[in-house]
């Protein structure tokens, strides 16, 4: 068999049949090229809007989940319902030792808050923040950039030294602009600390303000220092990476539950958050976008394959003659249908290109405009569509093609010469 | 001799509407040798159309036997009858049936294109049957800048490229002036004279008159099957009868 693609007559054929009919050939390609131009912008947009909130979680690790103690509500050993208790200093080796699924494990305390009264003082200048007593694997787990100096260490949490990091926007009320608070010293609820680093958040929004207000202390210090003792407030903690956070999270939970002597089956005593869990249900909810514009784009497609199909029809009419002086001095229908599906093909094939073209351009023309003038969205960063979503595209509107040459072919082969030479 | 064409008893109905059948052909028998020069006369209902389709494997019959070239055409795949169509047959057409936006050049190789002969090959052909109708300068033109003549002749060098053993010419000078008829006619003569079967449809008494043999058509019959003047005289007369 020939390699009717690589014919010239081929072509010849299929440029003069859809040049006799320029504005029809026009309005049919602009089905198809509209069709695949929306879905390249909507699987783009749906791509920014994803990238956009993605990038609002930061570097926040993904498989953490956090733990803090509540009410038993149950009674239990001895122990009545409605009784507090807290996480202890003896609890992290605990953990580690009998929760081999876990990956990173800090401890945290809080004090203050940067919406509550001023507890930090320098100088003149006052101001209200979260105060934490951190280690140095939370800083792995929501991780900063640092501006200036350097993190917690764990020599700072060994040796108990009264340092502290403070976000920027602490930096930004306590120093003046050309200041350098390294090694300066910031008074915190009475109690002075010399500033070691100052760091900024990753994440956007009211998540990144609330960081960005913080000071971090060593958790030995901070416990220390205010009096807490052994008392831990809350856990924040990865799984190993291979191991889902739901799975270490109630090993854990269990885990704790035993230490502490409360009822297995009593849900409310330790009160917990998975991190994992709602960055799934983001993700699912982005597929199921994904899933629909997949949808709607390919619906839109189909239309524009079928108005090809129709005009096909219309051009296999036209040219029934042609056809049949074609049948007379040998065509086989073979080749008669080689000749429709390839037209139909072409047609759908450049249009679509155009309308990939067009599409990838007006995303990038958004994305360059968004970068160049700086423009900041909580929801949309990034428009764009990756290859593969491009050549699946392709190969769609290719079938899509033959699909649509398919029903006129057919019907071209139907016409028996005879008829096809009928002179009226 | 050998019969190039050899009909049996054929016959063939078109149906029309839901029941209905029209007999359009009933029981033709025809031989025609190798090398000779036969028009089909008829008036119209006659079947003298539907006959030439089913010679040019155009259309199939219904009943009876048609050996083209010693070979029975029935029952054949449209793979087959595009070969035997394209290999042994050549066809014109009243009104030409040229390839609109291919030049006359790739107009006469197109026979040829189908017999998967490479590009260069079957347009240098195509050059040289041009050549012979004296078409050589018109290579390069499109169907339209020609005349009717020239279209004709365009259309003969078409039928002729693929080496036919038949010519089937379907009213080949029915939408050309008396001159051009006539040198339309003397080229299919000329043809005919280098050994290619030509049988030639039509209902113009002068150009039936210059072929050996008239088959006159009736109601699907062969009326008259005559070769000397004054017997074909006599079909004339009997067809100025039926018109009217």
């Amino acid at each position: 068999m020939r390699l009717s693609v690589f014919d010239i007559d081929n072509w010849q054929e299929i440029f003069s049949s859809l040049k006799k009919n320029k504005v029809r050939t026009f309005f049919t390609s602009f089905g198809v090229f509209w069709g695949i131009f929306m879905l390249v912008v909507m699987m783009g947009s749906g791509n920014g809007l994803k990238n956009g909130v993605m990038d609002d979680f930061g570097d926040f690790a993904t498989n953490s989940f956090f733990m803090w103690t509540q009410q038993t509500s149950m009674a239990y050993k001895g122990f009545n319902r409605g009784r507090r208790f807290n996480f202890r200093n003896s609890d992290i080796q605990y953990v580690k030792d009998n929760v081999p699924e876990i990956g990173l494990l800090a401890p945290r305390l809080q004090a203050g808050g940067y919406r509550g009264a001023s507890n930090v003082v320098r100088g003149k200048e006052t101001g209200a923040f979260n105060i934490y007593g951190d280690m140095p694997e939370f800083f792995q787990i929501n991780p900063y950039t640092i501006i200036n100096g350097r993190l917690i260490n764990s020599n700072d949490v060994k040796d108990v030294r009264k340092v502290c990091v403070i976000g920027s926007s602490v930096k930004d009320i306590l120093f003046k602009p050309d200041e350098d608070p390294l090694g300066d010293y910031i008074r915190i609820q009475g109690v002075y600390f010399k500033v070691i680093g100052v760091v900024k958040s990753r994440k956007k929004g009211g998540e990144a303000e609330r960081d960005e207000n913080s000071i971090f202390l060593p958790f030995t210090t901070m416990q220390k220092t205010f009096n807490y003792g052994d008392i831990v407030m809350w856990f924040a903690v990865t799984s190993q990476d291979d191991i889902p956070a739901s799975v270490a999270e109630e090993k854990m939970i269990k885990v704790l539950k035993t230490k502490h002597k409360i009822n297995p089956k009593d849900d409310r005593a330790i009160g917990h958050f998975n991190v994992e869990k709602e960055f799934n249900k983001m993700t699912g909810l982005f597929s199921g976008i994904s899933w629909l514009i997949w949808v709607v784009g390919a619906g839109t497609l189909l239309a524009g394959a079928i108005g090809v199909s129709n005009i096909m029809l219309i051009i296999v009419k036209e040219r029934t003659k042609e056809i049949g002086v074609k049948r007379a001095l040998g065509a086989t229908p073979m080749e008669v249908v080689v000749q429709i599906i390839l037209e139909s093909v072409f047609l759908t094939a450049l249009a679509g290109i155009i309308g990939l073209t067009i599409g990838v351009a007006v995303l990038t023309g958004i994305n360059y405009l968004m970068v160049s003038n700086n423009v900041q969205l909580d929801m949309f960063l990034h428009p764009e569509i990756d290859f593969k979503t491009a050549l699946s595209a392709l190969i769609i509107l290719i079938f899509s093609g033959a699909f649509a040459g398919m029903i006129p072919a057919y019907r071209a082969i139907k016409i028996k010469p005879v008829e096809a030479l009928r002179d009226e | 001799m050998l019969h190039m064409i050899k009909l049996e008893n054929i016959h063939k109905s078109y149906r029309i509407g839901k029941s209905g059948s029209l007999h359009v052909l009933k029981g033709i028998d025809l031989n025609v040798r190798e090398g000779e020069l036969v028009s089909i006369m008829g008036s119209s209902g006659s079947g003298k159309s539907t006959l030439l389709n089913i010679l040019g494997i155009l259309d199939n019959y219904d009943k009876g036997a048609y050996y083209l070239n010693g070979k029975l055409m029935a029952n054949l795949s449209e793979r087959k009858a595009a070969f035997y169509r394209n290999h042994t047959l050549g066809f014109v057409f009243q009104s030409f049936n040229l390839i609109s936006f291919k030049n006359a050049m790739e107009n006469v190789a197109l026979p040829l294109y189908y017999q998967k002969v490479s590009r260069r090959k079957r347009n240098k052909l195509a050059m040289e049957y041009l050549d012979k109708m004296g078409l050589k300068e018109w290579a390069t033109h499109l169907p339209s800048e020609l005349s009717g003549g020239q279209k004709q002749r365009l259309a003969i060098a078409r039928a002729l490229i693929s080496k036919p053993k038949v010519i089937l010419a379907d009213e080949p000078t029915g939408a050309l002036d008396s001159k051009t008829s006539q040198e339309v006619m003397d080229l299919l003569k000329e043809i005919n004279a280098g050994g290619i079967t030509m049988i030639v449809v039509t209902h113009e008494h002068d150009i039936a008159e210059q072929t050996n043999r008239i088959i006159h058509l009736k109601d699907g019959i062969v009326e008259n099957d005559v070769n000397d003047s004054e017997q074909k005289k006599k079909v004339f007369e009997s067809l100025i009868a039926e018109e009217i």
